[in-house]
This record gives C-alpha cells, structure tokens and sequence, in this order.
C-alpha cells in the first residue's frame, strides 16, 4: 500500500492541520515510511487470525451507577481560552 | 397510499437517552436542566490521561430494550471512536459503536388506528451505544458573537436504534416513533422526553418514482432536528414533495449527489440545507483503546429478558382477547401507559363487567384526565370506588346520563356512589312501579303502539319522555325494554 500527496492533503483536512508545500512533502515522505513499516505485517498469513478488538486480554470493566463529584465549575473553565463564567465561548459556529 | 406519483422511503435512526443517574463513561451527573457547566469531569472535558469507564447500568438497559426490539444480543461487543471536530466534543471524537454494535436485526410492529396504512412490520438494523455530545448555543444573528458551550451533557448515554428503510410515509414514520416512545416507556428505560432531548429523531428519506425507464429512486436526505412527533410527519411529507419538485426540475438520481443533510425548521415548516455528510471512512472510526470490550453470557441475556415484562403489543392483545375490548379500546387505553393498563385490569376485576370497566376508562376517566391535565396516578377515584358506581350501573340502577352525574358530584365531594346517589335523590324505581307506569302509558299512547307494531320500535320514545316526565328517576333503557315487551305482547 503507498500514499500519495493528496491522501496526506486529506488526512490534514479532516485532523484540521495546514501544511505548507514543504511541510507536505516532507509529511508525505515521512508517512509513506510509517504505512510501508507497518505494511510488514501484511506479509503474514492471518488466515485464521481473530481481528484483536483491544491490546489488552481483559474484558467487562464497568462501574455502577453510582454518583460521584463532578469539577466545580470554576476549575472547568480555567483552562478555556475565553470563557463568561458560566460558559465556554468559541467563534461562532453557525453556517455549518 | 397518497395519491402522489412516488412512493416514500423512510428509514428513522432514533437517539434515546437512557435513564442512568451518571454518565456513560464517568459518574457525573445525567440530570437535565443544571446551571451549565457544573456536570463535568476531566473525562468530560477530554483532559489528557482521562480515563472512561463503561456505566453497567446504561450497558443493561441498552440491553433490555434491544431485547424488547427482538434484536440478537452478540456476546461480545466493542467501542470505537467517531473522528470529527465540533466546540460541543472536546475529544474531538465521540466514543461510539462501528463494527461490534451491541445488539443486531430485530423489529417493531406498527398498525394505525386511525387505518392511515397497513400494519407493518419495520425491522430494525441494530441499536448501539453511543455518548451524547454537549450544548452549543448560538447567537441569533449567524456570525455575530461567540457561541456559547455547555457540556452537562457531554457524555449522557445514547442508544441509537437505527431501522431498515421500511417505512413508506410519513404516517407510518410518525406512528414508529410513537410506538418506540410508548415501549421504551413500559420498559422504563428513558424519560422519552422530547422537548428536553431525551427522544430524537433523524429520519433518511428518498423517493422511488415510476417513469417510463422503469422505477427511479432520488438522492437520500438526512432531516434532523425533528423534536416532536407533528414535526416527523410533517419534516417529511415537506421532505418528499422538495425532492419531487427538484427531481423534476434536475432529473438528478440516486448516486449522483452526494447524501445531503437537512435541518428542519420548525417556525418555517421547511427543511434547509446543512454540510454535506462527511462519508463514512471519513470519521476515520478506530477501536477505542481506552475502553475494554464487554463479554456477556446467555444467562445475562435470559435474566434481562425475564425482566422485560409484558409490552405494548401483548398487553393490546390480552384486553382484546381476555376481556373482550373493542381494539380501538384497548389501544387508547394501552397507549396511555403502564399505570393506566393497571387501573382498568383492577376495576375490570373488582366490578367484574370488563366492555363497562373499558368503556368508562376511554370515555369518562380519560376526558378528566385530559380536561385536568393530569395522570391516572391523580386521579381521586380508587378502582374499587368506581367499581361501586359501575356495579349501580350494571344493576340498572343508574342510567349513562345519571351515571355520569354520579361520577362527577363523587368527583367534586369525594363520596361513595352509595352516598351520592342518595344526596342527588335518585332512587331505584321498583319494577314492579315501573311495569305500571309502562302500561299506563301505553294505554294512552295507541299510536305509539300501531307504530312499533308496524316495526317502527324508535316510536317508543315517545313513552320514554313520557315516563321521564312523571317520574325522573326511571333508566330510560328498561322503560324502553319494558315498554317494548309489552307491545309485542297485546
């Protein structure tokens, strides 16, 4: 499997980054390598294989139903950008 | 069938919040209404190093309605993330179910009461678990200002129940979601508050239109945003016709644009064009590395099933069947909830005529209920204090105009019927009384009598009024009765 410029130009799209042409190239070259390093794998013969669901053999971690404390509310918004107290502000998002 | 020159295709994806008291995947409050912002935790907040975990209770009662929808349980089921960036995700993806949902294909019946279809059968694809994200609100002027996030709802649990496209117009659309509405609420498993989001509903629609080349089929829109069942309807009738007018204009087809996502506005009555829906691989979904797979038995299932109880559609059935309801009957009654269903099984049993029991619940108890906008649950009467009022009633003591009198002073003052009826001052004529008066006027009356002797029994009547006049308290029924078997007898 290999990757072009314009898989990487839509992957950036979609993760909202902006690139640069250098950026691009070199982002493309990088990732190329990456896909064709993990691309080894499809030399194995996983016929009979399971697809794995989880890296970890473990299974059913649930908690009750059960109340806990949330954040009061001022340490929710000390780390927004802009906020009026009560709410997070962002740039409005209407015209979607 | 609408006479229209196309037939509509519908298939509704319904977002149900479950009843929990803490979110999906942390112990925050799920409580409606909060100042903003006070139900959050690093988990809602997508903070670095959060960890999620899976809510029991909101896995079971996802359970339990997939069940109710006669969908298969997998044993094993997994979680993923939906890749997308919106102010209301601070994950910046929602954790949700792709390719293990947990439960597969079952179905809901639908019939109309109203004969608007026929019934149907919609069979449902698969029910999955999903985080709900926050609020966004936005200034009214598009553009202007910041908009304002809350996310007390960030992370509420979502089953999303997705059907075929089997619906063919938006009277059955309507009627599904109001069927959904009614078994998710004998299940007890969500508020199905609609006006506080807790019922929602996006709805795929396109058109099949028979041409001269054969049968065409229009590109598929997503309407969402539809918040009541009136909206369903009308989202989508208003829906079909656009693609009608625009495939006629365009003579675009299905796969030649892309699908396309309309909200529907409610003051406006028509739908709008929102962005155009990102494709599938595009929420780049992957398995959720912070959550580990659930793994249920079949004694899990069974237990979950045993707690089902009995639903809509079999409870619809047994009063049918058993206590010998008109269907129209045991469906309003039905349709009114669990509690009501109790009411009428207990008064049926304690008055012991079941069609008199069913037929006082649909007409009398219900129009207080709605004149007084209040539940079975406030109502002022017992079953066993209105079974003493039907009892006069089948005794032949109380007419239906002066049961109904009865039923409202009891209504108003709190008294027994015994009570009432003897402050009302209406008393039991004695038959014997009765069969005089009958022939006393009928003595008087000859043509009455040619004319129900000519076979116009409606002339009898005449000596119902009569009989009224010289005494009020006579069951205008039995005068007629007797009046009747006496006549044929001269």
């Amino acid at each position: 499997m290999s990757l072009t410029r314009q898989d990487v130009e839509k992957v950036a799209l979609l993760a909202r980054l902006r690139f640069d042409d250098a950026e691009l190239d070199k982002i493309t070259e990088h990732m190329v390598q990456i896909v064709q390093y993990v691309d080894k794998l499809s030399e194995l013969n996983t016929e009979e294989v399971e697809p794995m669901a989880h890296a970890l053999d473990i299974h059913n971690a649930l908690a009750e139903d059960e109340l806990r404390p949330s954040l009061l509310r001022d340490e929710v918004l000390k780390n927004a950008p802009k906020h009026d107290g009560e709410y997070f502000l962002v740039p409005a998002v209407l015209g979607e | 069938m609408s006479d229209a020159p196309y037939e509509i295709v519908i298939g509704l994806e319904v977002h149900v919040q479950l009843k929990t008291n803490t979110k999906l995947f942390c112990r925050c409050s799920t409580m409606f209404g909060s100042p903003p912002n006070t139900q959050t935790c690093p988990v809602c907040l997508g903070m670095p190093g959060a960890l999620p975990v899976m809510n029991k209770k909101a896995y079971f009662l996802g359970m339990k309605t997939a069940l109710a929808l006669h969908c298969g349980i997998p044993k094993f089921t997994k979680w993923d993330r939906k890749n997308y960036f919106y102010p209301d995700l601070p994950k910046g993806y929602q954790t949700s179910q792709f390719d293990l949902p947990m439960s597969e294909e079952g179905y809901l019946d639908i019939q109309s009461t109203k004969d608007e279809f026929e019934p149907r059968r919609v069979r449902i694809i698969r029910a999955h678990l999903e985080e709900d994200a926050g609020k966004s609100i936005h200034d009214e002027v598009a553009g202007k200002g910041d908009s304002r996030i809350d996310l007390n709802r960030t992370g509420t649990p979502l089953l999303e129940i997705v059907s075929y496209p089997d619906m063919r117009s938006a009277a059955e659309a309507k009627v599904y979601m109001q069927e959904l509405r009614l078994l998710l609420t004998y299940l007890e498993v969500s508020d199905c508050n609609m006006q506080e989001g807790s019922l929602r509903c996006d709805a795929n629609v396109n058109l099949h239109i028979p041409t001269e080349n054969g049968v065409i089929a229009t590109p598929i829109v997503e309407i969402k945003n539809m918040n009541s069942f009136r909206s369903v309807e009308r989202g989508i009738n208003y829906e079909a016709k656009r693609q009608y007018d625009v495939w006629q204009e365009t003579g675009k087809i299905l796969g030649e644009l892309p699908k396309q996502t309309r909200g529907w506005d409610d003051s406006a009555q028509v739908t709008r064009a929102q962005r155009e829906k990102e494709e599938s691989a595009d929420y780049r979904y992957f398995p959720c590395p912070d959550l580990v797979p659930v793994v249920v038995t079949d004694e899990q299932i069974e237990e979950v099933r045993s707690g089902i109880g009995e639903l809509p559609s079999g409870l619809r059935q047994r009063l049918e069947s058993d206590f010998g309801l008109s269907t129209y009957t045991s469906d309003v009654i039905v349709n009114q909830g669990r509690a009501l269903v109790d009411y009428f099984l207990e008064l049926a049993a304690t008055c012991g005529d079941h069609k008199l029991a069913g037929n006082w619940i649909q007409g009398e108890v219900l129009r207080i209920l709605n004149d007084q906008e209040i539940s079975i649950d406030e109502f002022k009467l017992t079953p066993s204090q209105m079974a003493e009022l039907l009892r006069l009633v089948q005794a032949g003591d109380l007419d239906s105009s002066k049961a109904k009198d009865v039923f409202t002073a009891m209504l108003e003052s709190g008294q027994s019927a015994a009570d009432v009826v003897e402050d009302l001052g209406i008393e039991r004529v004695d038959e014997g009384a009765l069969e005089d008066l009958c022939r006393m006027l009928i003595e008087r009356n000859q043509r009455v009598v040619d004319d129900v002797k000519g076979g116009n029994e409606k002339a009898v009547g005449a000596l119902i009024g009569q009989a009224k006049k010289e005494n009020p308290n006579v069951n205008p029924g039995q005068v007629r009765q007797i009046c009747l078997d006496i006549i044929k007898n001269i």
